[in-house]
């Protein structure tokens, strides 16, 4: 009985509350991005409001850390917001799974992006698709055109050049050659083995033939990347055992060093802290003439909570988030995270342009362990953190590396 | 003939520590026992009795870094053990003598560390042992030791190590100020009475004090014991969650939390991390026991 007024209250004032939606909706939008608040307050979400009258959004984003527990306590306790953030792949296909987020594939503004940009947010038959794509990001290299030029070594473009020029800084002894370290571990794998590994596996041809169980990581094109990062550790500058990421991104905008290992990400805090000239060249490649394969990996999407009360403004946002005039705001004032729809966007930050124009000469893919790989346990991408940490060091050879993330994926996955 | 009558005013002194103490430590204790024995199949939490203590024994790919961590704990614990204790045993004969100028000024600035949040101690100490940044480097330099100087904390042979003897650094003013405690409770005439029989100076120490601060050295064994299987934060603070390099300095409580909350892409597995958490409780409450049954009891106690 109690329940049941209990239910009649929270229907009549979930009614009330539709009531009054036709005045004026408040759309709330959990995310982990803190870092982007002052973007959402003063550009994204007033450009939306401008249009959109009678909706409010507040963006209330946590700690990333902290952002995917957070997320879920508040999904079960029924507190979350309307508008989810969404982290690629597994973290939200379990929230999708859970009914916690809704299938999008009737929005219209999903037809603004590619599959390989729907494909981190879509049951792995691809019959569903429950975030709307926001952002990438790309990796390279950035350096200092400064230290390039002081010493007179060109921008690599093969492999054999690109150690060369490492070499050469090293000969010279001004600048570190590269600022990396292996402490916090995920750079080596994110900055290292994924950053250069697709031009060994070839992009999406050979990801995919990984995951249908085709090709192994014991075969050359995975042992090989270990064996160039190998090659690293010897420029890395003294005790890159203990650089933690920070400390690297201080050494490089410091100026101590000539190349940072980067994601795209890092391009406005760079352009904060740096005071030299920077460039960017794309993961080299082994002969000069290759095909160029780029990691340009989905990172950002959002969804539509099931359980909101707005879900009709709340889709109108999404719609939004889906046109090419977001697309233009998002990339523009966050250069480095580059919107994922077919319309391209003009870019203003010229490191930003460099990475985003290899879109157009190079074949695109994402981090090879990102999509149904790291389900299981042993986790395949910490296992590559490991493995790549150990590849730069020379703890374990590439053979042995191969070998063991082999094993481990083998202990669970079946294709 | 009086019924003795019930007390309820001790029931009633005693309900706001027992319902606190029950609400935050005892249920969520039985909860974890009790989640270690659910596992999640298709959205719905199944029972599954010991499943997953067999798979967490039993399976490499689960036992292989338990024991790695547990190995890692016993290592840490020892350290502290070895290191932590003697000194602070140490410091406190040095306090304690009635000669000693300044002695609260030490006091005090021994013991500050240990009100420090390992955040800040972590973080300090991995600025100290920067090899980029860092004094350590220089100060070795200084004196001509540089060659000695390795980045520790990114080794896998020494990172452990190192962890350790920084939360020892944090720490040595727990044992310090117990056994200073103890020693300030030893009577002057036994003392006397020792040195009127010959027994001075270091001798002191090891034929009365010792013997008599004894019990204090268990406690402190124990509370060592316990804060050591219990760690996380200095590690965490540190290292990180994944406990690099390589996993060397993993113990129980990163190994819990990587499991229970996941990481990066690893989902969190509330019912794996119970079971990790109640191996650790029986580790402890196995460790207390041998110690309160075991040593406790036997140990001889002098009525001062």
């Amino acid at each position: 009985m109690i329940r049941n007024i209990a239910k009649l209250t929270l229907l009549s004032s979930a009614l009330a509350a539709t009531g009054v939606m036709a005045e004026d909706t408040t759309l709330i939008i959990e995310s982990w991005r803190n870092d982007d608040l002052t973007l959402w307050q003063e550009k994204i979400i007033p450009a939306f409001e401008a249009q959109h009258e009678g909706i409010k959004v507040n963006f209330t984003p946590s700690a990333p850390a902290e952002y995917n527990a957070a997320l879920n306590s508040k999904l079960d306790a029924g507190s979350a917001g309307d508008l989810i953030t969404c982290r690629p792949f597994d973290a939200s296909l379990a929230l999708f799974e859970a009914g916690h987020l809704v299938d999008l594939d009737d929005m219209e503004a999903m037809g603004n992006f590619s599959d390989v940009a729907k494909s981190a947010w879509q049951t792995d038959d691809g019959s569903a698709s429950f975030c709307v794509p926001m952002a990438s990001v790309i990796h390279g290299f950035i350096y200092n055109k400064d230290a390039f030029s002081e010493v007179g070594v060109e921008v690599p473009a093969t492999e054999e050049e690109f150690f060369a020029a490492l070499e050469k800084f090293k000969q010279d002894g001004n600048y570190i050659p590269m600022a990396m370290g292996t402490n916090d571990q995920w750079e080596a794998a994110t900055m290292g083995y994924n950053n250069i590994g697709p031009n060994y596996w070839k992009g999406e041809e050979g990801r995919r033939a990984l995951i249908a169980g085709e090709q192994k990581l014991t075969d050359d094109m995975w042992v090989a990347p270990y064996a160039t990062l190998a090659k690293w550790g010897a420029y890395l500058g003294d005790g890159y055992e203990a650089q933690t990421y920070p400390d690297s991104q201080n050494l490089f905008t410091l100026g101590r060093a000539a190349i940072y290992p980067a994601g795209s990400w890092e391009i406005s805090g760079f352009n904060a802290q740096a005071e030299f000239e920077m460039g960017v060249f794309k993961p080299p490649v082994q002969k000069a003439g290759d095909t160029c394969y780029i990691s340009d990996h989905t990172d950002i999407g959002i969804g539509l909570n099931a359980a909101s009360e707005n879900a009709e403004a709340a889709k109108t946002f999404l719609a939004w988030v889906g046109s090419p005039e977001f697309a233009s705001i998002f990339g523009n004032a966050l250069p480095g995270f580059f919107p994922l729809s077919k319309t391209p966007v003009e870019l203003d930050d010229p490191l930003a342009k460099d990475f985003i124009s290899w879109r157009g000469e190079c074949e695109s893919t994402i981090r090879s362990t990102y999509q149904i790989l790291s389900r299981g346990t042993p986790n395949l991408e910490n296992d590559t953190w490991g493995a790549s940490v150990a590849a730069i060091k020379g703890t374990s050879t590439p053979e042995e590396l191969g070998a063991k993330l082999q094993e481990g994926l083998d202990s669970w996955y079946k294709p | 003939m009086h019924r003795p009558r019930f007390r309820w005013h001790i029931a009633v002194f005693l309900a706001p520590a027992v319902l606190v103490y029950t609400a935050v430590m005892i249920f969520p204790l039985f909860n974890t026992l009790r989640l270690a024995l659910y596992s999640k199949v298709d959205q719905e939490r199944v029972f599954v009795g010991l499943e997953n203590f067999r798979t967490l024994f039993l399976d490499p790919v689960w036992s292989e870094p338990f024991w790695n961590a547990l190995g890692n704990n016993f290592w840490f614990f020892i350290v502290h053990m070895l290191v932590q204790n003697p000194i602070g045993i140490a410091l406190a004969a040095i306090l304690s003598h009635p000669r000693l100028r300044f002695a609260a000024l030490y006091r005090s600035a021994i013991f500050i560390p240990t009100i420090l949040s390992f955040v800040i101690v972590g973080f300090a100490w991995k600025l100290i042992l920067s090899p980029i940044w860092g004094i350590a480097p220089s100060m070795l330099d200084a004196v001509g030791m540089k060659s000695l100087f390795a980045p520790w904390l990114g080794k896998e042979e020494y990172a452990l190590t190192t962890l350790a003897l920084i939360s020892v650094w944090q720490f040595v003013g727990i044992p310090m100020m117990l056994i200073y405690a103890a020693l300030l409770a030893i009577p002057e005439e036994i003392l006397e009475a020792g040195e009127v029989d010959g027994i001075t100076g270091l001798s002191a120490f090891w034929k009365i004090k010792l013997p008599l601060i004894l019990p204090s050295v268990g406690i402190i064994s124990i509370l060592t014991f316990v804060g050591n299987f219990n760690a996380f934060d200095l590690i965490y603070a540190a290292q990180g969650a994944l406990a690099g390099p390589d996993f060397s300095t993993d113990i129980l409580g990163t190994y819990m939390y990587r499991t229970f909350f996941g990481f990066q892409l690893q989902l969190g597995d509330p019912h794996m991390g119970s079971a990790i958490a109640s191996g650790m409780f029986a580790i402890i409450l196995i460790g207390v026991c041998i110690y309160l049954f075991g040593i406790q009891t036997r140990m001889r106690r002098y009525q001062l």
